[in-house]
């Protein structure tokens, strides 16, 4: 062992990868970058910080579920049923504040005679928190594969909004609610656009703040270790000592967690709970999730890439209503270029094997 | 006395980004030959005999077939020429029969259906041929992995191979198995038939093989006749210097320390969802500080289940388990490691690393509630530390710890999974096979890693399919046989003819029916 000792770090095998490496990992940021600067060589309005904040916007929704889906898949499940529990948590906010079931459409909120706003939005979030939870408990104690439960509870939880809401919208909220949809925090220094002020949008804000927030806890934290090691080889790390059981549970409780404020955040912004909100947003988000570089298969993958594949679909949804492709083509482009990004990855990753 | 050379493979290269995995390589196979491919792990055995099997493309040589230049573009081609290689992981279909299986993408017909009949009555000629007696109805997944392996060879048989590549076709099998298998390749040695047989057990070569080819470092560190070699030539030739003993046979390690584990009349669960899962009966056994306990026994006997039970992976049904005297109530790997031991399980991939993950994540993962800071942050400086420290005292060679663990070697996987559990500092480490697959130098190294830890107090439970590591290593051998405990042997007394006898015909403390 003498010798051995005197000679760390010998023999570095098959450094060079190393590029090829670097660029795996930044292969959906390059994605990203050359479509802005695409659409903006076609349309300068593009760049504009009103488009900007437009697109950011859009993204942010789908986005925050993305982050909680992020956890399901780097665990190698899956969550069908977001973009319901995004719905029955947005009308249990809308019924909570309003005081009622009633169907309203008018937008007279003087009547409102509920619990309150802060009441509300935690109604939302323990909504999402708690449908996460029992997905999570029939998925590792029933032993039932995610895929099936959670495209069971994608009908189960659209019902139950059906029947609370009666089948029709709840609208019209204050403008502290709507805030939380509609809000700005306005940029002075920026020039306001067709009348308009410009600023950074609350659903903005809330969507990258806990974006920075999980991307701490999966990247410096110990449960963020076990999750990306559950993901990898689930019988490696109950061997290794980790609670595999409750740590799955716990990838559906965030993202139910985070669909439950999704939830809330539509509502606000649409001034309106639909009973049919979210519909088709699994899909989205699972897009982001993917195109971002996070593997199907668990293990692999992170926030920043999810946060990235995010903006790739705002931004090219929103590039190609600029350009005023109709948007049945729209839906095959965004379609192929899905494809093409992970067929990117995979064959930046596929040499980076051989 | 080979007169006509099959294959010959000339100034063979091939570069991988960053690594000259085969450099001026040459090898010569004869009809009706088993030729021994030998070398450490990284040596450039697998990228060889990927090359003949049509999955890698070479950079620079020739390949002539009956002393035609041939080109093995792609792996059908190679099935074309004959040449059918057995890997290390079987390429069956677990759900479909061993027929289906040994003509899958070549069924016969009969117009536009499969004929089950001839297809039978075929793989049955071809099982005859090999002299094992299976149903060609009988599903692949209720097979033993031997028998599985036999379906693997009968399917090249099936494909009239003139060449069989078998990449460490006994690395699962049991010695009797092993026995049989080599009888089998040497009736098709007979029959005509050539074949490459890579391993790491020498004996085997010894036994088996007519020539060998040895490769270093991705280039011919020799070629001999066996008949003409011991297995020191070979070692020496594998590692280009004399290794003098491959067990450190030094004991000054003092007898007699207190008992750190003691299992009482320990009984494994029946798991009604596996009829094939061993059962264990009543098996008790003691471990000492300090000590190397061995466990022998062959493939199914329960020498894993032991293990597993003891660590908490499996339930047990009844039976005791006592660690430094108090009863220990162990369901789960967790509670297994509050009491102190660790387990280093048989098959490294499957159950033990991460692949996906670097270094860091797969050697800090079991210790990391020691590093953490309030929140659960991980404190980054002292886990570096403390796989540097491991690093340096393992010997693990790697690039850096973000380097990922799937690219090293066998041998420096296995120093990662030892060190995850060395930096838990165990009172108690059950090592599963565990210089299995990994090269000459990596297993002394883990060899010599085992003592130094008995030395210092920790107890170790060892099970080994090699009957001379468990020889070499153990201080005592207790030995099973299906689920039972057949004999403890002080390592005074124990040779390969006490152990095997018990492992095959022991004692069974029940009357037989």
């Amino acid at each position: 062992m003498a010798e051995a000792t005197t000679r760390p770090t010998t023999t570095p095998p098959r450094q060079s990868f190393d590029a090829a490496k670097v660029i795996g990992q930044f292969a959906p940021l390059l994605f990203l970058i050359a479509l802005v600067i695409f659409f903006t060589l076609q349309n300068e309005r593009f760049l504009s910080p009103l488009n900007v904040f437009n697109i950011l916007r859009q993204v942010s929704i789908t986005g925050v579920i993305a982050l909680g889906m992020t956890f399901v898949i780097l665990t190698g499940g899956i969550d069908l049923s977001v973009g319901s529990v995004l719905a029955i948590s947005g009308m249990v906010a809308a019924i909570v504040f309003k005081g009622t079931n009633q169907n309203t459409l008018s937008l007279d909120t003087t009547e409102a005679v509920g619990l309150g706003l802060g009441t509300a939005a935690v109604a939302a979030l323990v909504v999402g928190t708690l449908v996460g939870l029992i997905q999570g408990l029939v998925i590792t104690k029933m032993g039932i594969p995610a895929f099936v439960v959670t495209l069971g509870g994608l009908t189960i939880w659209r019902g139950a909004t059906l029947i609370l809401s009666n089948g029709g919208p709840i609208s019209g909220f204050t403008e502290d609610y709507r805030y939380w949809g509609q809000g700005i925090i306005e940029l002075p220094f920026l020039t306001p656009e067709r009348g308009l002020p410009i600023g950074i949008p609350i659903p903005v804000i809330i969507f990258l703040g806990f974006a920075l927030l999980v991307h701490i806890v999966l990247r410096y934290t110990q449960y963020g270790r076990h999750i990306y090691a559950v993901g990898g080889n689930p019988e490696a790390a109950r061997l290794s000592g980790l609670n595999v059981q409750l740590l799955t549970i716990s990838v559906y409780v965030i993202v139910g967690f985070f669909s439950g404020l999704a939830g809330f955040m539509l509502s606000a912004r649409l001034n309106s709970s639909e009973a049919v909100a979210g519909m088709g947003y699994e899909l989205t988000v699972i897009a982001a999730v993917v195109i971002g570089g996070t593997s199907l298969f668990g293990g692999e993958g992170g926030i920043s890439g999810t946060v990235i594949g995010a903006l790739l679909i705002g931004v090219l949804i929103n590039g190609l209503a600029l350009l005023n492709v109709q948007s049945y083509v729209q839906q095959i482009i965004v379609g192929v270029i899905i494809i093409l990004a992970v067929a990117f990855d995979r064959f930046i990753k596929s040499r980076q094997q051989t | 006395m080979f007169m006509s050379p099959l294959i010959e493979l000339k100034n063979i290269s091939k570069h991988f980004p960053g690594v000259q995995a085969l450099d001026d390589i040459s090898l010569e196979i004869a009809s009706g030959e088993i030729h021994g491919l030998l070398g450490e792990n990284g040596a450039g055995k697998s990228t060889l005999i990927k090359i003949l099997a049509g999955a890698h493309r070479p950079d620079g040589g020739t390949i002539e077939l009956d002393g035609q230049p041939v080109h093995i573009e792609n792996p059908h081609k190679a099935q074309e020429l004959g040449i059918v290689t057995i890997y290390q992981e079987f390429n069956l279909v677990p759900q479909l029969t061993i027929a289906e299986n040994v003509f899958i993408g070549r069924e016969p017909r009969r117009g536009i259906f499969m004929s089950w009949g001839q297809m039978a009555a075929q793989t049955r000629a071809l099982t005859d041929r090999l002299g094992i007696p299976l149903d060609p109805m009988t599903l692949v997944r209720d097979l033993s992995v031997a028998e599985q392996q036999m379906v693997e060879i009968a399917r090249a048989l099936s494909m009239k191979s003139r060449l069989i590549i078998m990449d460490e076709p006994t690395s699962a099998l049991s010695e009797k198995e092993v026995v049989q298998l080599f009888k089998i390749m040497r009736d098709l040695r007979e029959q005509g038939l050539s074949m490459i047989f890579i391993t790491h057990r020498l004996e085997e070569v010894m036994e088996t093989c007519d020539r060998i080819t040895v490769l270093r470092d991705g280039q011919n560190a020799g070629k001999a006749n066996v008949s003409d070699v011991t297995v020191q030539d070979i070692i020496r030739m594998m590692v280009g210097r004399p290794v003098d003993d491959l067990y450190r046979g030094e004991h000054s390690r003092p007898t007699g320390g207190e008992t750190v584990l003691e299992v009482r009349n320990l009984r494994r669960k029946i798991n009604r969802y596996d009829p094939h899962a061993i059962v264990l009966h009543d098996v008790s056994l003691k471990v000492r500080r300090g000590e190397i306990l061995g466990i022998a026994g062959l493939v199914g006997a329960g020498r894993t289940e032991i293990a597993r039970v003891i660590f908490g992976a499996d339930p047990i049904e009844s039976g005791e388990i006592v660690i430094e005297g108090q009863e220990a109530q162990i369901r789960s790997p967790q509670d297994a490691i509050r009491y102190g031991i660790g387990l280093v399980p048989e098959d490294r991939k499957q159950q033990a690393l991460f692949l996906a993950l670097a270094v860091r994540e797969n050697m800090s993962i079991a210790a990391l509630p020691d590093l953490l800071m309030p929140g659960g942050f991980i404190r980054a400086r002292e886990e570096s530390q403390l796989i540097d420290e491991y690093q340096r005292m393992l010997n693990i060679r790697m690039a850096s710890p973000e380097q990922h663990v799937s690219n090293l070697s066998g041998g420096n996987q296995q120093k990662v999974v030892i060190a995850r559990w060395m930096a838990l500092q165990p009172k108690l480490l059950i090592v599963d096979e565990p210089t299995r697959g990994i090269d000459v130098g990596a297993k002394a190294e883990v060899h010599a890693l085992l003592h130094d830890m008995a030395a210092k107090g920790i107890a170790i439970i060892m099970i080994s399919s090699e009957l001379p590591e468990i020889l070499g290593m153990s201080d005592r051998i207790v030995t099973v046989r299906e689920g039972r405990v057949t004999g403890v042997v002080n390592r005074e007394d124990a040779d390969e003819e006490t152990l095997m006898k018990l492992m095959t015909l022991g004692a069974i403390a029940e009357p037989v029916e």
